[in-house]
């Protein structure tokens, strides 16, 4: 009855579970748990660190460079060879080490090993292993390609830490090829008639899937501050992305006519995008599957691209790892978790305070936003939560709602120097 | 169907009147005459009645979807429209199809009344047969409330562009009783078949509100009625044709029996615009006796003794058979009150008293009775304008009274619909009644995007219980409410139910304990005389 694609997936590291039977987990399940979640972040005891912690601790894991997983103020940090460049350019002088995508290290009695996410470059899963028994930690994935980050690797575990941010039956995403398409026939449509093309996109990650999409024999393509210093990180660690420039004083729609703007959501509509003249305006995320949420920015064009995974992918994924226990994070929790035991997973909710892809990013508007209490209860299954936008320091940019920290977290906004 | 998605995408891309226009004269021009003719259909509230409700629909598409109704269900308040969750939740086609919007219009008719099992195989052919975009529209098509962002009065516009058919004139074709799928697009825009037009109404002329009266100019130049809390209605009595019409062009005249016998004294070829109220003899009763009456397509005795139905006439459109609307309203008022005054005493019919003046001043202290007449406030209307078709500035202007206002704390919060999705936006609220707190309306509308996003934020974060949509949140957020009028109502907990509630300011600055009681709404409820009719 239902149609997730089984085994579309393939195991690529499959550890052997222990006693070779799930039910080996139970005996396990006598002295502590492997991960526990606390209101600093997901702790491992048996390992004494924490997985993307939102409150100061000794020694973190990070499992890639949102500023909602990777905050300042930890004594260490461990990521991957990948995502070290961006933590460490937004939180500055950190005492970091890095690990290859599949290593193993051993700390205290729990031997750990970062997998592909397929989220952004660089961005992992974390297996944590004692006694042959496994969690994995998704942080936030997606298992489509999008010809730029590491594609989605499941791991085998008998517990899965999942996000859920898009875990409704309605968001389903289009192929990459597909959604690139698009988007050049969008930007040649407006090159044509003399309009510049403004596409609002988070500045790690989209942004760069947005270049790497582009049909460069369209035009040129500038970009925000923002997005120009973090493309600049990843470039700078060999990844390949098509040559851009950075919109300076006297770069606008007359020098650079029928050009692809890329900018953080919060530049759309701002004094900042009016320099380029006649403009269209899109927005590249996941929310703009959803026609009300388009309609209230305005858009008249939205791109309906994520980098988190949609209903088929979440299913997959977490079929692929064999799990029969599963957590999720953040996103629609509590629908997605009565439909995990519907599927007959034990499945459980976990508050945190990671934030998946905003819907207010999507409405780039920064009011003051209200203190959260953290109450699990509270944002359960909610709609689409509030997100920061990732705030990018927008480096002197003119974009006002950028740089500015939108709700008080814990040195959240400030994370850069 | 692939046409009408395509005019459908063009219109949802912009929000510009000038593409919207242009997109639809494009579409009237082009695509098939049966075609236009249901989209005018449309787009005027001609919709056929419906073929399918809402839980089949969400229960066969949960089942073509290979997903379990409470899913659906749960995923409908998320994405704010059904239309919208089904087509995103049914998989890919596995065919096309070709089919006009006739051809699916006339399909959905046919399906009408049909057994479920009939119906249910047609819908899920055809949720096969179109894509996403047209599965969205065919969906929409069935539930209803399809307004594609487009006003009749903008579809008339594009429709006169496309034709060269005047749109005043093309306004009045459009308008009384005809259904889409029974009628060609040359007969509905062409020339006037004197059998069909019998029973059909002039468009509304209609006013805009105003709150600097004194730069109207010379207070001789305009007349000034009561603007009554009744129902706007057009009064057509012609040859073959006795008919009531509300503003939203609903025949009502089955609705108001008492209004018959008028059918026995008025001249034939007459067209009268007037306020339908609930009368007490000498004047109006509160509009809540009227709404007892509302809806309900048949009216017991008690109700029609105790609420008879009487006609205030404000202007006469037509009289034997000529067209009055080109002629100054001084004019038509003259001859208005010359029509009413030949007819026998004791009919429920009377011209809406003119209000004196010499100046604006005295004017305003007049307006400040409003509430005593049973009135929301005055009309002004220019003595040389003619019966225009719409709102036109600058002629006929609502000078209402100020609404009145409360103090309340949120209590519950819902999400809205539409571009309202994903947003909570439907509040409901309390006032203090001794140490409790007692909820006594809802409210949607009055603040902005910003404000709807905050406390959206907020709402998220503070959610205490959830009866499904609904959260129950704790009672800080306050908020000054508006509103028309109150009556007694044994419906509510509160024993009180508001006219027209909105939000006009979120009182950041004022806590809970500060609210407004229920003994203050009491109390506007006595001093209204709104109790119980």
């Amino acid at each position: 009855m239902c149609r997730i694609p089984l085994g579309r997936l393939k195991i690529v590291h499959r550890a052997p579970l222990a006693g070779g039977s799930r039910c080996a987990i139970l005996p396990s399940m006598a002295r502590d748990p492997l991960l526990t979640f606390t209101d600093r972040g997901i702790f491992c005891l048996a390992g004494d660190f924490h997985i993307d912690p939102w409150r100061p601790v000794e020694r973190a894991l990070i499992t890639h460079g949102h500023s909602d997983h990777a905050r300042p103020g930890h004594g260490a940090y461990l990521a991957t060879e990948g995502s070290a460049p961006v933590i460490r350019y937004r939180l500055g002088d950190i005492r970091l080490k890095t690990i290859r995508y599949g290593e193993t290290r051993r700390i205290g009695s729990v031997t750990v090993s970062f997998h592909p996410a397929g989220h952004v470059p660089g961005s992992a899963q974390i297996r944590v292993e004692r006694d042959g028994e496994v969690w994995v930690v998704s942080g936030d994935y997606k298992v489509a390609e999008d010809g730029l980050s590491e594609p989605f690797e499941p791991v085998a575990c008998h517990s899965f830490i999942s996000e859920c941010t898009f875990g409704l039956p309605v968001f389903r995403w289009k192929p990459q090829a597909e959604l690139a398409a698009q988007l050049n026939r969008w930007w040649a449509a407006n090159a044509a008639e003399g309009r510049t093309s403004i596409v609002g996109a988070y500045t790690l990650g989209k942004a760069q899937r947005l270049l790497v999409s582009a049909d460069l024999s369209i035009g040129p393509i500038l970009t925000h501050g923002a997005v120009e210093a973090t493309t600049a990180v990843l470039r700078a660690q060999g990844l390949a992305l098509p040559p851009t420039t950075h919109v300076a004083p006297g770069i606008d729609g007359k020098s650079h006519p029928g050009a692809l703007v890329i900018a953080p959501p919060s530049a759309l509509g701002t004094p900042w995008a009016t320099r380029f003249g006649p403009a269209a305006e899109a927005f590249a995320s996941g929310w703009m599957a959803l026609r009300g949420v388009r309609r209230r920015r305005g858009l008249a064009q939205g791109f309906v691209m994520s980098d988190h995974a949609d209903w088929d992918g979440l299913n997959a994924a977490i079929r692929a790892t064999g799990a029969e226990r599963i957590f999720v994070t953040h996103g629609y929790t509590a629908i997605f978790r009565r439909w995990l035991e519907d599927q007959g997973f034990e499945a459980g909710i976990v508050a945190t305070e990671y934030e998946g892809e905003s819907l207010d990013a999507a409405e780039a508007e920064a009011g003051p936003l209200i203190e959260p209490d953290a109450g699990a209860e509270a944002v359960e299954g909610a709609a689409p939560e509030e997100d920061t936008a990732e705030a990018d320091p927008a480096a002197g940019e003119a974009a006002p709602a950028e740089g500015k920290p939108r709700r008080r977290r814990p040195a959240a906004g400030d994370a850069r120097t | 169907m692939k046409r009408f998605a395509a005019l459908f995408d063009l219109l949802d891309r912009t929000t510009r009147t000038s593409a919207k226009v242009a997109a639809l004269a494009d579409y009237f021009r082009t695509a098939p005459e049966e075609d236009r003719v249901w989209t005018i259909g449309l787009l005027s509230g001609r919709r056929p009645k419906r073929a399918v409700n809402t839980t089949e629909l969400r229960s066969w598409a949960a089942e073509a979807s290979g997903l379990p109704v409470w899913l659906a269900e749960e995923v409908h308040p998320i994405v704010g429209d059904l239309a919208e969750t089904i087509s995103l939740l049914l998989p890919e086609p596995g065919q096309t199809s070709d089919r006009t919007l006739d051809g699916w219009m006339r399909e959905l008719v046919s399906l009408t009344g049909r057994p479920a099992e009939v119906r249910r195989a047609a819908i899920l052919d055809a949720w096969d047969r179109l894509s996403t975009p047209e599965r969205f529209l065919f969906n929409k098509l069935i539930t209803g409330g399809f307004r594609m962002g487009v006003s009749q009065g903008l579809m008339t516009r594009a429709l006169a562009q496309a034709t060269g058919v005047d749109e005043a004139v093309l306004a009045h074709r459009l308008m009384g009783d005809w259904k889409p799928g029974r009628i060609g697009f040359e007969t509905l825009i062409g020339a006037h078949d004197p059998e069909a037009d019998a029973s059909k109404p002039y468009p509304f002329a209609l006013a805009s509100p105003v709150e600097e009266v004194a730069a109207l100019g010379d207070p001789a130049e305009w007349l000034a009625e009561w603007k009554w809390d009744g129902i706007r209605g057009q009064l057509v009595n012609r040859t073959g044709a006795f008919a009531l019409w509300s503003r939203g062009e609903e025949l009502v005249t089955d609705r108001f029996p008492d209004l018959a016998p008028l059918r026995d004294f008025l001249p034939p070829g007459l067209v009268i615009d007037a306020e339908v109220l609930a009368w007490g003899g000498e004047g109006p009763l509160p509009f809540a006796a009227l709404q007892k009456r509302i809806g309900r397509l048949s009216v017991p005795k008690k109700i029609l003794a105790e609420a008879p139905a009487h006609l205030l006439a404000y202007d006469l459109l037509e009289e034997n058979g000529e067209d009055l609307r080109a002629a100054p309203l001084a004019h038509r008022r003259a001859r208005l009150e010359a029509v009413l005054a030949a007819l026998p005493a004791g009919l429920p019919i009377s011209p809406s008293p003119l209000v004196a003046f010499d100046d604006w001043e005295t004017l305003g202290k007049i307006r400040a009775t409003a509430r005593e007449k049973i009135a929301e406030g005055l009309m002004l209307k220019r003595a040389s304008s003619p019966y225009f078709v719409g709102r036109k500035r600058g002629d006929w202007w609502k000078w209402k009274l100020d609404p009145y206002t409360i103090d309340a704390v949120m209590l519950y919060a819902q999400q809205g619909a539409g571009r309202r999705a994903t947003l909570f936006t439907d509040f409901t609220f309390g006032v203090r009644d001794g140490d409790d707190l007692v909820p006594f309306t809802k409210a949607y509308s009055g603040l902005t995007d910003a404000e709807f996003r905050q406390i959206t934020n907020w709402v998220r974060k503070n959610t205490l219980e959830r009866f499904g949509p609904v959260r129950r949140v704790p009672p800080e957020l306050v908020f000054e409410l508006a509103f028309e009028g109150i009556q007694a109502s044994p419906r509510h907990k509160s024993g009180i139910a508001l006219r027209f509630p909105r939000m006009v300011r979120w009182r950041k600055d004022k806590p809970a304990t500060e609210i407004d009681t229920l003994e203050s709404l009491r109390e506007l409820l006595a001093a209204t005389g709104g109790a119980a009719p």
